[in-house]
């Protein structure tokens, strides 16, 4: 049963050195202050899953945190490279990395599979790319009926799935709204899992369908207004699409990284995020 | 690396008239690649080119095309070009939005798309792309940010337009990897692989047209933009690139195509703080 704590409380609780974790939010909803505090608290060894490892795996990465990378798409959207993942890739900066690479497809596939409890995804996919000549974690098998050739690829069963979402009752259960990714099926597939809120309130007032991590599926909430920050939360604030502009020329280079992580993400905690709810302040950033 | 902007005027004989119009060979290729897109499409756009030139269409002579963008959302109107693949105003204008394996399983896989709109770093001459390293897998020269939803796109969509910018370095003899399939080894290649889709049918560039050849489906020059001479398109393709007996000249852009272009690209910076 989901249990209310602290930021720092929730990841030293929860997320050890040498984990899987995935930290999902298909654009919207990235669990950046979550983050931001697996970097303060200076995890190690981790692998990193998620589709697109975006500006919080290039802060993780380039803060030494991770040691393998599992990934499908690996850019700063509509901007350019994530360049504090090339330099490990490319370089080996501050730590050479492993990499693991899929297509989306496979991904989304992977998810889904790890929270219906299956070994391994079934798809039509892959056909054609070299993607399976470099990673042995595509293969490919023959439908049994038919015989059609279908790609497949393992589950994906975390250690620990972080995930940002828009609200949660005082009994903790979980709503999300708009682009939901894959965040439920990340947090199903986890061993254990910590989401993020916006805010807590009395009730979610919530239709049929809508889209609920009931409180018995999750271990971890925290309250972190702004927490999805420079992406975003719908219905509170905007992507700020600036910030992943002007992340290009701060991640370039090795320095100027560091200190801007040392400034925004090491010296201050998490309420700092509360601030970017304020589209004002966004100027400063 | 194809960050060329060259704003030419354009000298435009019609009806025993001239007018002379400035364009830059970005807006041609974007204009040409929105001209192919029509009302009934459901078209999955990738970000960047193929986005732009698929709202460009919507805007212009494809008012009810269906745009489905990867994170999801069915059905965006979107008033300024997204960032990202999913920006909010995707989902705020999408006819509805659902999570992202059901639209790689049920709405991809499932054969619901009849265009997949797709850029890349380099591209062959039977159209199969790259966008995954630069130089060896192992040891990259530039790590590019790979597959996204490219790969299932390129076998899963009807048919696949291509848009992107032209030179050795992208049009390219060999491929340093082959992340999403075209035509394969050419000829009936996808067809020897169980395909049944038909892969890349369009590329557009800023130099020119290319569709595939109908039996070797070697990509052909069919027509020229205007201002670009054959020498051009020569000196700008890394393989001995083929033309049509008589490719034509493309249509100019119309004043109506340029002015919701400049306007959907000036709205674009507002909203996103500043042009690229």
């Amino acid at each position: 049963m989901a249990q209310f704590l602290s930021l720092s409380a929730a990841i030293e609780e929860y997320l050890c050195d040498g984990d899987t974790v995935v930290m999902e939010g298909f654009t919207h909803l990235i669990p950046f202050a979550a983050g931001h505090e697996v970097i303060r608290q200076n995890r190690s060894d981790l692998t990193l899953v998620r589709m697109t490892p975006d500006l919080i795996y290039d802060q993780l990465v380039g803060m030494g945190c991770a040691k393998k990378l599992k990934f499908s798409w690996a850019g700063n959207p509509g901007v350019g490279s994530l360049h504090r993942l090339r330099d490990a890739i490319e370089k080996g900066w501050p730590n050479s990395i492993e990499i693991e690479e899929h297509s989306h497809a496979a991904m989304a596939n992977a998810f889904e599979a790890g929270a219906a409890g299956l070994p391994c995804a079934v798809f039509r996919g892959y056909r054609g790319s070299d993607l399976p000549k470099v990673n042995p974690n595509i293969k490919f098998i023959n439908c049994p009926f038919t015989g059609e050739e279908l790609a497949s690829v393992p589950a994906i069963n975390a250690d620990v799935a972080i995930v940002h979402a828009q609200r949660a009752d005082r009994d903790g259960n979980v709503l999300v709204e708009g682009i939901v990714g894959v965040q439920k099926e990340a947090v199903l597939g986890a061993k254990k899992s910590i989401v993020t809120v916006e805010e807590v309130v009395d009730d979610l007032a919530t239709g049929p369908n809508s889209v609920i991590l009931p409180a018995w599926t999750i271990d971890a909430i925290v309250e972190v207004p702004g927490g999805a920050f420079p992406s975003y939360a719908a219905g509170y604030y905007k992507r700020n699409n600036a910030f992943y502009k002007a992340w290009d020329a701060i991640s370039r280079n090795r320095d100027i990284f560091q200190s801007w992580m040392k400034e925004h993400v090491l010296d201050v905690g998490p309420e700092v995020f509360a601030n970017h709810r304020n589209p004002a302040a966004w100027v400063e950033i | 690396m194809w960050g060329r902007k060259s704003l030419q005027t354009i000298e435009i004989r019609r009806l025993g008239w001239r007018f002379k119009m400035r364009y830059s060979r970005n807006e041609m290729m974007t204009i040409a690649a929105a001209r192919a897109l029509g009302n009934d499409d459901v078209c999955f756009v990738g970000i960047g080119l193929p986005s732009a030139a698929a709202n460009l269409a919507r805007s212009i002579h494809a008012p009810d095309i269906t745009l489905i963008y990867e994170s999801g959302t069915i059905g965006a109107r979107p008033d300024v070009l997204p960032l990202s693949i999913g920006d909010s105003e995707l989902c705020e204008t999408a006819r509805t939005t659902v999570a992202v394996p059901e639209m790689f399983r049920y709405w991809l896989q499932g054969g619901r798309i009849s265009v997949g709109f797709l850029s890349a770093a380099q591209l062959d001459r039977f159209g199969n792309l790259n966008t995954t390293v630069i130089g060896p897998y192992e040891n990259p020269k530039v790590r590019l940010p790979g597959s996204g939803g490219a790969t299932e796109m390129a076998t899963s969509c009807g048919e696949i337009f291509i848009v992107m910018r032209q030179s050795t370095r992208s049009f390219v003899e060999k491929l340093d990897f082959m992340t999403s399939l075209g035509h394969g080894t050419g000829g009936d290649d996808r067809a020897r692989r169980g395909i049944n889709t038909k892969g890349p049918t369009l590329v557009v560039t800023d130099f020119c047209v290319m569709k595939p050849d109908p039996k070797t489906k070697e990509l052909t020059v069919v027509s020229l933009h205007p201002g670009v001479s054959r020498e051009d398109v020569v000196n700008n393709t890394g393989w001995d690139i083929r033309f049509n007996n008589n490719p034509s000249e493309t249509s100019p852009p119309k004043e109506e195509e340029l002015a919701i272009l400049r306007a959907l690209n000036e709205r674009t910076a507002l909203a996103h703080g500043g042009s690229n």
